[in-house]
Order: structure tokens, then sequence, then C-alpha cells
């Protein structure tokens, strides 16, 4: 595949593009297939052609539209300009939906019910880097990713650039890996680039995304999973790997098959395999996948899991950077990293760190969910106010109820009171407050949210996820597990309390790896901002949210399976 | 991961405890510490296997190092200045210490192991007198389907020494663990009875190295089984010399 080959295939589809006046976009990604988007997208096709619109207008399935909670999602687009989203279309709606294509404004009040206004801060306030193919491509084709200049910053990383000019270029974009930790990736990649040199090395990209409430990889895996393979086909070659593993987890099956699908078209396109581009640079990328362990996100019980053992995490150092994937150098980042590379090196180091903060730059995509009228999918720049993405992209809270917390980071993160929702989106801002960046799943919680049931219920997922490797972890969360039990059914004495702050402190300094060290999170940062809910259920015995049940049976202790 | 059987390497000078002490580049922080006697409580670390750093006992402060070390991992550096037995570590170790006798029916008195327990003597060691957390007693399998061990998982730490010394040393690898967190659990191939395993060769190193009386040859009674844990270095030693 030469430079050539690669604009002819993106020129063919432009044009073939451009023969039809209406594109009309019907998201088939997992939420919004689960909402029939499939049956949607054949109905549209079948209407278009018994209207005989066929030779206008085309149809195809594209990655995440953004507002998953109301999907099915269709997005038009006229004339190579996207003007209408619907949203929650039946099949019913189809036949309107067709005619509006051709129709002026007025004829097409049947379907303007379910329209969203492409004005609204949901999407004017957005900056999408990481998303910006996603909802116009069709994840399915590798074409329609080369015609918006896919694969052709892997060429220009292969034939302009050594392997130093890129680390060069990812180290100016000060980005920082998605995951949660938030290393920075230039550095993690000179430091696999310098291990042991020409020892073999290995790229892993880590899409086990397991925080509950988080989208983000998946959304990106299903829609534009070209990104993902390109980023890593340029970290290869930057740090001088020839293979590369993608671990995901088996409860994405649609990010799977899409995927597996992606890998096998840039296969035989010569992207991916032997001398990519005609370059002496090979790289085979292989798809493992997850069991079913949330502790499998961290990178050392990855590799175990990878090498075909029990995903348990070993203590580092040494880090994978030095001894990882069957103790060779191995780089691993996340998949929204991984995203972030083909602008990067497309645009210049200096082009990314405009955006964002100081400290954190570039653009963050962020999953809403929880209690907010937006639920879905957002990319903002890092620094944005937590205010901005609640409540203008976000659109607040439902019904009118009042805003309580955002918990963000997942099971390792915390929960951020209303006092704080001025505070920029950033690693070190939301460190300061008790709580992490995360992989970046936001749940929004509202009045009816009892904080300590909300801190019992993370606690409870950290137990059942605990590999069982430290005791720390393994009896430690379970103590606070059975101690949080106890709070929310009104038993709890102020000495349990103690119990619980004392415990909180044990569990994150000893434990093993970073899913003990940050179990206690929803508890400290609950108890630093909601002591009096605490209190509540303690001393006077009520819930004020009245999600607990106080004064219910006592619960029976966590059976042990034999 | 494996730990190499390396040389000690060149010659590192640091402090543990305010004392000078000097050690191999390829040795931790424990190896040093005992060789000059320096006390280091460990419960999953035993000499000549590979490392697990599972039980935090072990657990160091470095100056310079805001979080804690296991110092069966970590290995010495030139300058370095470890604190082996601060408030802080003493207070952790006690809470784990006490978390595991919470996790599961460690009662010495009607124990074959009683007097002959390394976990009992730590808690006497580092003085633990009662454990503050409610006891879990889960309700645990004796398999005794081995003609001459039996495992009691009452009494069992998760420590892991039995599968590590079973697939390190033995290279049978019968013992692995299932389970996750506190449902943890040791089993013997892909969980069948202990006597029903084909790989076990009943060489009964995981019986001489297990640090508590889980693990137990049949016959024995309370305050009989007397464990064999320095057969590891015999072991070692004389497979070098061969």
């Amino acid at each position: 595949m030469t430079n050539e080959e690669l604009n002819a295939i993106a020129k063919a589809e432009q044009e073939s593009k451009e023969r039809f006046e209406h594109e009309v976009c019907v998201c088939t990604a997992a939420g919004c297939l689960s909402a029939g988007g499939d049956k949607v997208k054949d109905a549209l096709t079948g209407e278009i052609a018994r209207q005989g619109k066929d030779k206008k207008c085309s149809v195809k399935g594209v990655g995440c539209l953004g507002l998953c909670a109301k999907g099915p999602l269709v997005a038009v687009e006229s004339h190579g300009k996207k003007d209408k989203l619907y949203e929650g279309v039946t099949l019913e709606d189809v036949p309107a939906i067709v005619q509006t294509l051709e129709a002026t404004e007025t004829k097409g009040a049947a379907a303007a019910g379910l329209e969203r206004s492409m004005d609204e801060p949901f999407f004017a306030s957005q900056v999408k880097v990481v998303l910006e193919n996603m909802g116009k491509i069709d994840p399915e084709h590798i074409e329609d990713y080369i015609a918006v200049g896919g694969y052709q910053t892997l060429y220009k990383a292969l034939t302009e650039m050594s392997p130093t000019d890129v680390i060069g270029e990812v180290t100016k974009s000060g980005l920082r890996g998605r995951g949660g930790g938030g290393y920075p990736t230039g550095l993690k990649w000179s430091t696999v680039a310098k291990a042991n040199g020409g020892a073999t090395k290995y790229v892993i990209c880590n899409a086990d995304e397991g925080d509950p409430g988080a989208f983000m990889d998946r959304s990106v895996l299903e829609g534009d999973p070209h990104r993902v393979i390109e980023g890593m086909a340029i970290a290869a070659y930057a740090i001088g790997a020839h293979q590369g593993f993608i671990y995901v987890r088996a409860e994405y099956p649609l990010a799977i098959k899409t995927l597996k699908n992606a890998i096998r078209q840039a296969e035989k396109m010569g992207l991916l395999g032997k001398n990519i581009c005609g370059t002496t640079f090979s790289f085979e990328l292989h798809l493992r996948l997850g069991a079913g362990a949330f502790v499998t996100g961290e990178e050392t019980a990855l590799i175990a899991s990878v090498e075909g053992r029990r995903g348990m995490p070993r203590p580092r150092p040494p880090y994978p950077a030095e001894r990882g994937l069957w103790d060779c150098p191995t780089l691993i980042n996340n998949v929204e990293t991984f995203a972030n590379i083909p602008a990067v090196i497309r645009e210049g180091g200096v082009w990314f760190a405009a955006i964002g903060t100081e400290k954190s730059k570039g653009t963050k995509v962020f999953a809403l969910a929880g209690s907010i009228v937006n639920t879905g999918l957002i990319e903002v720049p890092m620094g944005t106010r937590l205010r901005d993405i609640i409540f203008d992209i976000g659109g607040g809270i439902p019904e009118g109820r009042r805003y309580k917390a955002v918990q963000t980071g997942g099971p390792s993160g915390g929960c951020i009171p209303e006092q704080f929702l001025n505070m920029p989106v950033d690693y070190e801002s939301l460190q300061q407050v008790g709580s992490i960046m995360g992989s970046g799943g936001m749940i929004v919680m509202d009045e009816t949210s009892c904080m300590v049931d909300v801190a019992r219920y993370f606690m409870e997922f950290c137990m059942s996820e605990s590999c069982g490797k430290c005791t720390p972890c393994r009896v430690g969360t379970a103590q606070m597990y059975d101690i949080l039990c106890k709070i929310t059914e009104g038993h709890a004495t102020l000495e349990d309390m103690d119990m619980l702050i004392e415990l909180s402190d044990l569990v994150k300094n000893t434990s093993l790896c970073g899913l003990g060290q940050s179990a206690p999170n929803p508890v400290l940062s609950t108890l630093r901002y909601f002591k009096d809910e605490y209190m509540a259920h303690i001393v006077d015995k009520t819930c004020p949210a009245g999600v607990c049940k106080i004064c219910s049976p006592a619960k029976e202790p966590v059976e042990v399976k034999s | 991961m494996k730990q190499v059987a390396q040389k000690p390497g060149r010659i590192k000078t640091l402090k543990i405890d305010g004392r000078d002490v000097a050690g191999g580049e390829n040795q931790v922080i424990l190896d040093v510490a005992r060789e000059h006697n320096i006390f280091i409580p460990t419960l999953c670390y035993i000499e000549g296997l590979s490392v697990s750093g599972g039980c935090r006992l072990c657990l160091v402060e470095i100056t310079g190092i805001p979080k804690l070390v296991p110092s069966c991992t970590t290995r010495v550096e030139e300058g370095m200045e470890v604190f082996t037995d601060t408030e802080r570590l003493r207070k952790y170790r006690m809470m784990m210490l006490e978390l595991i006798f919470s996790e599961r029916n460690h009662v010495c008195s009607v124990c074959v192991s009683n007097r002959n327990c390394e976990l009992q003597s730590l808690a006497r060691r580092l003085g633990m007198t009662h454990v503050r957390y409610p006891y879990r007693y889960p309700k645990l399998q004796v398999d005794a389907s081995h003609n001459k061990f039996a495992i009691d998982h009452n009494r069992c730490t998760l420590c892991t020494r039995c599968s590590r010394i079973c697939h390190d040393i033995e290279g049978a690898h019968t013992w692995s663990t299932m389970g996750r967190g506190i449902n943890n659990r040791m089993i013997t191939d892909l969980n069948q009875p202990w006597g029903e395993t084909e790989t076990c060769t009943s060489c009964g190193k995981c019986v001489n190295i297990c640090p508590t009386g889980a693990l137990f040859e049949k016959g024995k009674s309370v305050a009989e089984m007397v464990k064999k844990p320095k057969s590891l270095p015999y072991l070692l030693h004389t497979r070098e010399e061969s």
C-alpha cells in the first residue's frame, strides 16, 4: 500500500459518496443496537427504495452518535453537510423521515418531534479529537476510514519519520495515559524504546474497560476500530515492536466482531502484517479476550491473562516497560490513548498541546450516566468545568431534581459534591478533591441517591472483583463491605465507623495493586463530603434519601462457596 | 514472577533501621535484613521460591518513597534508607494479622500444627492479643481424599507457598487458586479431590512448607504436625551440588 493507493481509495470512496445527495447514518453501536437500530436501518433502506429515492439517498451504519440513551439515533447528511439528528426512531417513523429527506421544512413536520437541534450545547460545546470520525464512518468498511484520511498518518510515520521523531512528537503533545493513571505517554514510549536493544518487544492495547457506567472504549472500538489499530501500529514502529495484542473484554461482543473484521481488512490491504506500506516495518496484531475480571485492567494482571494464566497482578517494579509480556519489554496503553495518536502525529504535538490545560493536554472522552438528561458519550477539552459538562452538555438533572454528586473514575474514584462544580476537570484537580480521572466514567447522582448506599455498592464491586492475592484487599474489602452493610441497615455504632476509617487507610496503603489501593476511595470521599449521611444512619437510624431500609433483618454474612 | 537464582552482584551499601549494612545489587531488602539479623515478618515469602508479594506483612518504609514497599521484591540500592519497624508499620502489620485471623477458622487449641505454626508464632512475636474484627467463620471443607495428606481450608492463609513449591521445585503444578477475593481458595488440578488428581506425586513438599495446619499428614493429632520448612534450602543445596 503506497500513499498513491491510499489516496486513490480515498478518492474513489469520496466520489461514490458524492453520487448521493443524502446520506442517512444509523447508529449501530451497542446502545442503539439494543434499541433496534439495525431494524431501523433495514427499514430505512427498504423505505428509500419504495419511495424511489435510492438513487439519491444512501444508508449506512455508523458508530456512536453520542446521545446513547435516546437511541436508535439517525443522522442525515445532505450535500456533504450534517444537518439533522433524529432520536428514538421507531419503525413507524421511518416513512416520515424518508419523506423529510427531499421535502422543505414545513412538509417534514411529521418527523420534527424526533429531531434534535444541532445548535444545542450537547453538540456545540464538544471538541472532537478521538471521536472525530464517530458517527461519520462505517466501522465495517476500511475504505470509509481511508476516505477521511485514515492510515495516512501511519504512512507518514513510516516513510517520513524516524521512531525517535514519532516519540518526540508524542512527548511534545503532552498526552497522558487515558486509562486512569495519567502517566505521560511519551515517557512510557521512550522507556520501552530504550529497553534492552534488540530484544523482542510487544504493544498491548488495554480494552478491558470494567468501571460500572463507563463505555468510552467500547464506543471507540465499535465506531472507529481502525483508529486504534493505526495508533497501535505507530506505537509499535516507535518502540520497535513487531507484535501487538488488543486485550478486550468478552462482554463486548460487538466490539470484538468489529475489531476482528477491521484487523482482517487492514491485513488484506497490507496495513498490518509484513512490510507495511512497502517499508521494512512489520506488525502483527492479535485479539485476546478477557474472561470477565475487573482486575485484568491492571497491567500486570492483564499480562498474566494474555499469557494464558489467571489474571492476577504482581508487584511492580519491574514495570512492564522493562519486563512485561513473556518477560519482554512491553508497552501497554489504553484504547483512548492509542486513538489519540493518529491525530497527534497528523497535526503535530504542538497542535495537541494547545488544547487543554497546562498539565493535562488534549481532550477527554466521558461517558455520562446516571441521573442526567443527555446520557451518552461526549468529548471535551481537558479543563472544562464540571458544571459545563453536567449542566450544559449533559443537560442537567431530569425532572427538576437537585444535584448531589458526580462519581468519576468508577470504583477507584470518588464522589464530587456541589461545591466543586466550578472545578476544571483535569488529572490534578480531580485528585485534589479525592477522586480520579479514571477512564472517564461520570455517574451523576441526585437527591434520591443515598451516599452510604453508593459507597456500599462500590465496595461490594471491589470485594467481589478482588483477585484475593493480597491480604488487605481480600479480607479488608470484605470487612469494610460488612461494616457498610451494617450502617445501611441501621445496626452500626460509632466504633464501626472508626473501624471503617482505619480499614480504609490500611487497604489504601498496603494493597498490592491499584484495585486495592483505590478501593476505599468511594468510602473516603463520601465520608469527606457526606459525613452527615453516615451519622444519620448510625445515630438517628434514618436514611435521609430514603433508600436504605433501616432496621430490616440483619443480612447474612457473605457466604464462602465451597 | 520467577525469582532467578542470581549471584549477589556488586555490593551496595545502605542503612536499615539506622544500621549500616551491605548487600548485593541482586538481593532484595528482606534477604539483606535477614543476613544482618534484622527481623521483618513474612508469611508468603520463603527463600528459594518465586515471590508472591501477597501477604503484605513484609512492607517497609524507604526514605523518599511515599508508598510502602514489599521488602521481598524490592532490590537494595546504594544509599537507601530503610525502616522496618516504625509505628505505622507495626500498626498495619497488626491489622493485617488480625484480618488473616478473622478470615478463616484459626483455632489453635484444636489445630494439628499448634505450637508449630508460623502464623501462631508471628502473632506471638508481634504481640497480638485479640482480634478486633468480626470472625467470618466460613464453612469450608476438609479434603482428606489423598491417602497420605489432607487439607483443611479453614486453616489456610492463601500464602500460595504450596502452589509455588509444587510448580517451581517439584514441577507438578498440582496446586492453584480459584475464586475471587474472599472466596479465593486453593485447589488441586482443576478443582478435583486431592486424592484423584493426576499430577500430584505425593512428594509432600507442600505439606512441609505450609506455614499453618492447613496441609498436614494424615494420622497426626493436635499439635503433632511438625513442619520442615528447612527441607527446601537443603533440597536446593543438594540440587546445586549435583
